[in-house]
């Protein structure tokens, strides 16, 4: 416990290594050749310049894009880990993403054109989505009890998975085939944003989540001994639940409207950090935070090149190598 | 030895040839029984289809049509039977057809309609050479074969001519866009080389810039619309998934993050709404003429 210190020292810089050379890699490949001198190029007016826009409107902001979700899911991965007690909790099982789903299903169906702060209707409609769905389950989780019910808030989440799914399946049957076909790819996760805009729209609410997230290691190491425990040893259980589950869930939902519902990224992430690092929040929070955005950044890589001109789904990619691993983890702790 | 062994080869080769031509008399005949009687009574649960009927004078003999026809305008007092996810089983029957057109795809319905006696006729299509083979098909089913052959033959003919307006023009390197969200250059489909609108692209006199994708539709990222750089931006819509007048502006102005693309810099950009150029039936000349017109504005006057 005393070279908490040292742990962190020894391992986070490895982390952030991971993630600033997937970040740095990550723009100069791509489906299409890229001249990088005649990119960077100053001479050359930029509205004339392909391999600068190229460079700077398709790939790096969605090289950052998949940077900011994949951090944002993994950090919010470990929270709910951590808040349910429950290692194969995700960012999604609380209905955080289908709620955004339904949102951006019905955006996409009906043809919205709201539009506001840098969000085209179909993020912000799916942001809405999610701040219902936390709004809901949250009313429930503490309808009966003075604090926060962890039960009830699983119980809760997974029954209003199930609940939004079938809406979004009924909102489906009214879309023709084109739309009932982006509506499907919508929910295989895209990144691919082509401008800064929605992550400029993002960024607020992810730092916030990521402030919060900053305050909380600590309280989740005691949270995981059980309330009783946690509430002798001086922590303010109920408040710590809930800042736990609002900055998780304000994370998801800017992630999954920039992105849709990428998954097995919340549950992946920290798991292998933990295999590396120990369990112990202090360290495996900010090293989900690097991690994720390493691994999700070279999962995009893979989605982007692999099959190119033609894109692979990033959300495939996710689960091609999550699913098996997410088992083997399941199987292994038996 | 050799000498024989020709011989017996040759042997072989009459008698399988005779095995085929009785083959396919028995295939001749069978069809042209199971044909049966001039059905009075058609649901058509594929648009284009129904167009054709129309087109060839059938319309009074169709009794049901699917969720997404639209036209010709009689469609509107039709009852609906579902479409291709959703056929509804139950409504067809109630029409009592004694002829179903459906997607080949639709086979548990082809199967459902079979256990009630019911003949079906089949809808494959792949490309724009389809439209006229499947016309002249339903024409002959339906008792109306030279109806068929005479409005096939009218679609060709103004084809060729558009063909031949555009023919020697330079052919602008085109994107054609079928889908994407609102307001955003996101979840853009595109069509591939292959296929119906593709088709319609080459004979409209341009040329399809992801003509060596062999898909019929390509999601094309912002990557991918950057490099291949396209001289004329499409966006092609049905009735379903129509923008309204009053938006078009600014959806067209969605397109200016992409600045050095030819066509964002010239603003050769267009949003063409007619249900012409999304369903391959017989007014395939008309969403022809539609694109021609906006890739050479100088030819349609």
């Amino acid at each position: 416990m005393t070279s908490i210190r040292g742990r962190l020292w020894r391992t986070l810089p490895l982390f952030a290594a991971a993630a600033l050379v997937a970040c740095a890699v990550a723009p100069l490949v791509g489906s299409t050749h890229l001249d990088l001198l005649k990119a960077l190029d100053p001479s050359i007016p930029f509205a004339r310049n392909t391999d600068a826009q190229i460079l700077f409107v398709a790939r790096l902001p969605r090289t950052l894009a998949a940077a900011l979700v994949g951090s944002a899911l993994a950090t919010a991965g470990v929270v709910f880990q951590g808040l349910l007690r429950n290692p194969l909790a995700t960012p999604f099982t609380l209905g955080v993403s289908a709620g955004a789903s339904l949102g951006a299903m019905l955006a996409i169906t009906f043809g919205w054109t709201l539009a506001f702060a840098g969000l085209s209707p179909v993020p912000l409609a799916s942001f809405v989505g999610s701040l219902g769905a936390v709004g809901i389950v949250y009313a429930l989780a503490q309808a009966r009890h003075r604090g926060l019910s962890t039960s009830v808030l699983l119980l809760a989440g997974v029954t209003m998975n199930a609940f939004f799914s079938a809406l979004i399946l009924f909102v489906q049957y009214f879309a023709n085939f084109a739309e009932g076909y982006r509506t499907i790819r919508w929910l295989m996760g895209d990144l691919d944003v082509s401008s800064y805009e929605p992550l400029l729209a993002a960024l607020p609410l992810l730092l916030a989540a990521f402030v919060a997230f900053a305050w909380l290691p600590r309280q989740l190491n005691v949270l995981s001994l059980g309330s009783e425990s946690a509430e002798a040893r001086g922590i303010d259980v109920d408040r710590a639940q809930r800042l736990a589950f609002f900055s998780a869930s304000l994370a998801t939902g800017a992630a999954v409207s920039v992105a849709g519902p990428i998954g097995f990224i919340g549950i992946v992430v920290p798991h292998m950090v933990r295999l590396v690092v120990g369990a112990d929040h202090r360290v495996v929070l900010p090293a989900s935070a690097f991690f994720g955005a390493a691994f999700l950044v070279a999962c995009d890589v893979v989605a982007r090149t692999a099959l190119a001109p033609i894109e692979l789904p990033v959300g495939v990619v996710t689960a091609v190598t999550g699913g098996p691993f997410f088992l083997w983890l399941l199987v292994r702790r038996r | 030895m050799a000498a024989r062994q020709t011989a017996v080869a040759r042997r072989v080769a009459q008698v399988s040839d005779l095995c085929h031509m009785v083959l396919l008399l028995a295939l001749f005949v069978s069809t042209g029984a199971s044909a049966g009687p001039v059905p009075s009574r058609i649901v058509s649960v594929v648009p284009a289809v129904t167009e054709m009927l129309f087109a060839i004078g059938a319309g009074p003999q169709v009794v049901g049509v699917g969720s997404f026809d639209t036209y010709p305008p009689e469609v509107k007092a039709r009852p609906r039977v579902g479409g291709l996810l959703d056929p509804d089983l139950e409504r067809i029957l109630s029409l009592h057809p004694d002829l179903v057109v459906v997607y080949d795809t639709q086979t548990d319905l082809r199967q459902q309609l079979a256990r009630a006696s019911i003949p079906t006729f089949d809808y494959v299509h792949r490309g724009m050479p389809d439209i006229f083979s499947t016309m002249r098909a339903i024409g002959a089913r339906v008792g109306r074969a030279d109806a068929a052959a005479r409005v096939a033959a009218g679609i060709e003919a103004r084809l060729d001519a558009i063909r031949r307006r555009v023919a020697g023009l330079p052919r602008p390197r085109t994107l054609v866009v079928f889908a994407r969200d609102r307001l955003a250059l996101r979840n853009i489909y595109a069509s591939g080389g292959v296929g119906f609108v593709n088709d319609m692209l080459e004979a409209a006199g341009g040329e399809n810039v992801f003509a060596d994708v062999h898909q019929q539709a390509v999601q094309a990222t912002s990557e991918l619309v950057l490099a291949r750089a396209p001289d004329v931006i499409l966006e092609l819509r049905g009735d379903f998934e129509s923008i309204p007048v009053e938006d078009r502006d600014r959806e067209r102005h969605v397109w200016d993050a992409l600045s050095s693309v030819p066509a964002v810099r010239d603003f050769r950009i267009f949003i063409l709404v007619n249900s012409s150029l999304v369903v391959p039936g017989p007014r395939v000349a008309d969403g022809v003429e539609l694109i021609a017109r906006a890739l050479h504005p100088g030819v349609f006057k």
